[in-house]
C-alpha cells in the first residue's frame, strides 16, 4: 500500500530525467525525496500526482492502479512551491475549491472550510485574498487546500523554498507536527539536506535520474551507500584517503598516533562552533582537512592559529575510503 | 506604479511635459474637439438631423449589429488562439504568432480587396458555391462581418497573450490536482485571471470594428439602406455636402468609442489586485 512506482522512465528530448525508477513508499509516512536541483526527485512527484506523463512504467496509489489516471481524477493534495494561490479568491474559497468541485453541500463546505482555516492558524485571514498574505500564510493557505479533499496523499514541491530561512523553519516543525495529526501518506522534495534530515521519517536521495540510497535518516547519514549520499548530507572533507565528516576528527596538540599532521592554517568561527583548516605537513595529501570543534572544546584543548596538531578519526567512526 | 521615476523636477521635465502634451494636443485633442464643436454648431439640429435620416439610422444599426458580431467571433477564437499560443508547442508556432499580426500590418483595402476575390458572389473562389447554397457573403452583412473580424483580429489575443504568460501554469495545475476538469479549470481559473485583459482586447475590438472603413467600402458594396455602415455614410454624407450630419455621425461614433473605454477604465482595478 502507499505508494508504488515501478520501473519509471521519463526523458524530455535526450535528457534522461529518470531512469528505471522503482520505489515503495509506505503509508502514513512522511517521506522526504533528497537530491540536487534538475536531478529529477520534483519531475518524479509530478508523474506521481498525473501533472506529468512517465514514458514507461507504473504508479499505484493506495493499491489502485494510477498510471493512466487524469490528475484531478487521483484524489492527491499537491502543494506548489510557488504557492499556486488562486488570486482571484479570497482564502476561505481557496481552500473551499475542491470540495465546490466536488459539489459538496454547502453547510458541509462551511464547516470544513473553517476546521481547515484553524488548523493552519489562518482564521482572521479568511476573506483576505492571497495577495495580503505573508508568504508562509500562502503555503499555509495552499497546504489547507491540498487537505482539504482528504487526499489518498500529500505531495509537496520544494514547498519551503521560497521562504526566508526563519519562516522556513518554523513551517518546517509545523509540518512534521501536522503530518503526526493526520498521518496521511506525505512526499515532499527538498533540495535542503537539514530539511529532509529533520522532518521525515525516510529518504529518498536522487541524483541524475537515479535513486542513490533510500532509508532512516540515520540510516542515511551513519552509513551513506556512496560518496555522493555522503557529501550530499552534510560536509565532508578528506584525511589522508578516507571521506570524513569535519565534526568526526579527533585533534590533538600532543602527538599522538594520527592519521595526518600539520598546522592550524585557518581559523573562522561561525556562532558556537569553530571551524578549522589543517595544512597536512604530508606531502602526498596537501588539501587542507577541515576540522569542527566547539568552542568548549577548543578552550579545553587550548588549540591556536599557528598550532601544530594531529589528527585522526573520533573512535567509532568509520570513514569512507575515498 | 513603483516603476514611475521620481526625482527631481527641473526645467527639463516641463520642457519634456509640455512638448508631449503640445503633441498630443495638436494631433489628437483639438482635431477631435472640432468634430464635436461642428456638430453642435447649431445646437442639437446636427443631431436631429442625422437621426431622422433613415439611411444614417440605418448605417449606426448595421454598424452597431456588425461590430458586436465581429467582436463575439473574435472573443471566442482569440481566447482558443491564445491559448495554443501561450500553452502549447507545436511546429509552425511561430508562424501562427506572426500570421496573427497580418491583419494590423496589411491595409484594410487589401484586406476588402482579398476577400472579395475568395467570396465575391460573381467571380469569387469560393463565393458563387456559397450564393449557391443560398448564402450571400460579399455585399451582404456577413461579408461586412468577415471584414470587419478580419481587421480587429489581433487585438484580443496581444492583450491575452502576455497575460497568460506571466500568470503560468501553476494554479490551472492545483485547480486539476484539486479535482477540477479542463472546462472547470478554465471557467474558474484561467478565465478570471485574465478577465481584465480580454475586456481590454474586447473594448479595442469593438472600438477598432465600430471605425473600420477601407475593408467594409470594397466587401460591403457601399448600399445606402442595405450595406452602408456608418463610416461609409459619413463620407458619403460629406462628400453630399451634408457636412452637419457627417459630423454629427462622426461624434456618435466617437462616443460610443470613448464611452466604452472609459467604461473600462473606471471599473478596471487602480492598483493591481493580483498582487504576485
Amino acid at each position: 500500500m502507499g505508494i508504488e512506482i515501478r520501473g519509471i522512465n521519463k526523458f524530455f528530448g535526450d535528457f534522461v530525467a529518470l531512469e528505471n525508477i522503482n520505489l515503495s513508499i509506505p503509508s502514513g509516512q512522511l517521506t522526504a525525496l533528497l537530491g540536487p536541483s534538475g536531478g529529477g526527485k520534483s519531475t518524479l512527484l509530478r508523474i506521481i500526482a498525473g501533472l506529468e506523463s512517465s514514458d514507461s512504467g507504473t504508479v499505484e496509489i493506495e493499491g489502485v492502479d494510477t498510471t493512466n489516471v487524469p490528475a484531478q481524477k487521483r484524489n492527491v493534495g499537491f502543494v506548489f512551491q510557488h504557492y499556486a494561490a488562486f488570486k482571484h479568491m479570497t482564502v476561505a474559497k481557496n481552500i473551499a475549491f475542491g470540495l465546490e468541485i466536488r459539489k459538496r453541500p454547502k453547510d458541509e463546505v462551511k464547516d470544513r472550510v473553517q476546521e481547515l482555516l484553524k488548523l493552519v492558524h489562518l482564521e482572521q485571514w479568511s476573506d483576505r485574498l492571497p495577495s495580503q498574505l505573508s508568504g508562509g500564510q500562502r503555503q499555509r493557505m495552499a497546504l489547507a487546500r491540498a487537505l482539504a479533499i482528504e487526499p489518498n496523499v500529500l505531495l509537496l514541491d520544494e514547498p519551503f523554498g521560497a521562504l526566508d530561512a526563519k519562516v522556513r523553519k518554523e513551517l518546517r516543525d509545523w509540518l512534521r507536527r501536522l503530518h503526526d495529526e493526520m498521518h496521511v501518506t506525505t512526499v515532499f522534495v527538498t533540495h535542503d539536506q537539514e530539511e529532509a534530515l529533520e522532518v521525515s521519517d525516510s529518504l529518498v536521495v536522487i541524483n541524475e535520474g537515479r535513486i542513490e540510497q533510500i532509508g532512516s535518516p540515520d540510516d542515511l547519514y551513519d552509513r551513506p551507500a556512496s560518496d555522493f549520499v555522503l557529501s550530499f548530507l552534510g560536509p565532508v572533507t578528506r584525511l589522508g584517503d578516507h571521506l570524513i565528516r569535519p565534526h568526526d576528527i579527533e585533534i590533538s596538540r600532543y602527538e599522538q598516533a594520527a592519521t595526518a599532521t600539520g598546522r592550524i592554517t585557518r581559523w573562522t568561527r561561525v556562532g558556537f562552533e569553530i571551524r578549522l583548516e589543517v595544512t597536512p605537513d604530508d606531502k602526498l595529501h596537501p588539501d587542507p582537512v577541515h576540522v569542527v570543534v566547539t568552542r568548549a572544546e577548543a578552550t579545553a584543548l587550548g588549540l591556536h592559529e599557528g598550532d601544530q596538531v594531529w589528527l585522526r578519526p573520533q573512535a567509532g567512526v568509520e570513514p569512507v575510503r575515498a | 506604479m513603483a516603476s514611475r521615476i521620481r526625482q527631481p523636477k527641473t526645467t527639463g521635465t516641463y520642457v519634456r511635459r509640455g512638448l508631449v502634451i503640445a503633441y498630443l494636443f495638436l494631433l489628437v485633442v483639438w482635431p477631435v474637439s472640432l468634430v464635436v464643436q461642428h456638430t453642435f454648431s447649431g445646437g442639437l439640429d446636427n443631431l436631429q438631423t442625422a437621426l431622422s435620416d433613415p439611411d444614417v439610422v440605418f448605417a449606426l444599426q448595421l454598424t452597431v449589429y456588425v461590430a458586436v458580431w465581429a467582436v463575439v467571433i473574435n472573443t471566442i477564437f482569440g481566447v482558443g488562439v491564445s491559448l495554443l499560443l501561450v500553452r502549447y508547442d507545436f511546429p509552425g508556432r511561430g508562424i501562427l504568432s506572426a500570421l496573427i499580426d497580418l491583419p494590423l500590418s496589411v491595409s484594410p483595402i487589401v484586406v476588402g480587396l482579398a476577400l472579395l476575390l475568395a467570396y465575391g458572389g460573381n467571380n469569387g473562389l469560393l463565393g458563387p458555391t456559397l450564393q449557391d447554397a443560398g448564402l450571400q457573403v460579399a455585399f451582404a452583412p456577413l461579408g461586412i462581418i468577415m471584414a470587419t473580424a478580419f481587421v480587429s483580429l489581433p487585438l484580443v489575443i496581444r492583450e491575452l497573450v502576455p497575460v497568460l504568460q506571466e500568470i503560468g501554469t501553476d494554479q490551472e495545475q492545483a485547480a486539476r490536482s484539486l479535482g477540477a476538469g479542463p472546462w472547470q479549470t478554465f471557467r474558474r481559473i484561467t478565465l478570471p485571471s485574465v478577465k481584465w485583459a480580454l475586456l481590454y482586447g474586447v473594448v479595442l475590438s469593438l472600438a477598432r470594428s465600430l471605425g473600420e472603413f477601407g475593408a467594409v467600402k470594397i466587401m460591403s458594396g457601399n448600399i445606402a439602406g442595405q450595406t452602408q455602415t456608418a463610416t461609409l455614410s459619413v463620407e458619403e454624407k460629406y462628400q453630399d455636402f451634408q457636412q452637419g450630419t457627417a459630423y454629427a455621425t462622426s461624434f456618435l461614433l466617437a462616443l460610443i468609442a470613448v464611452a466604452a473605454l472609459v467604461v473600462v477604465s473606471v471599473l478596471r482595478p487602480k492598483e493591481n489586485p493580483d498582487g504576485d
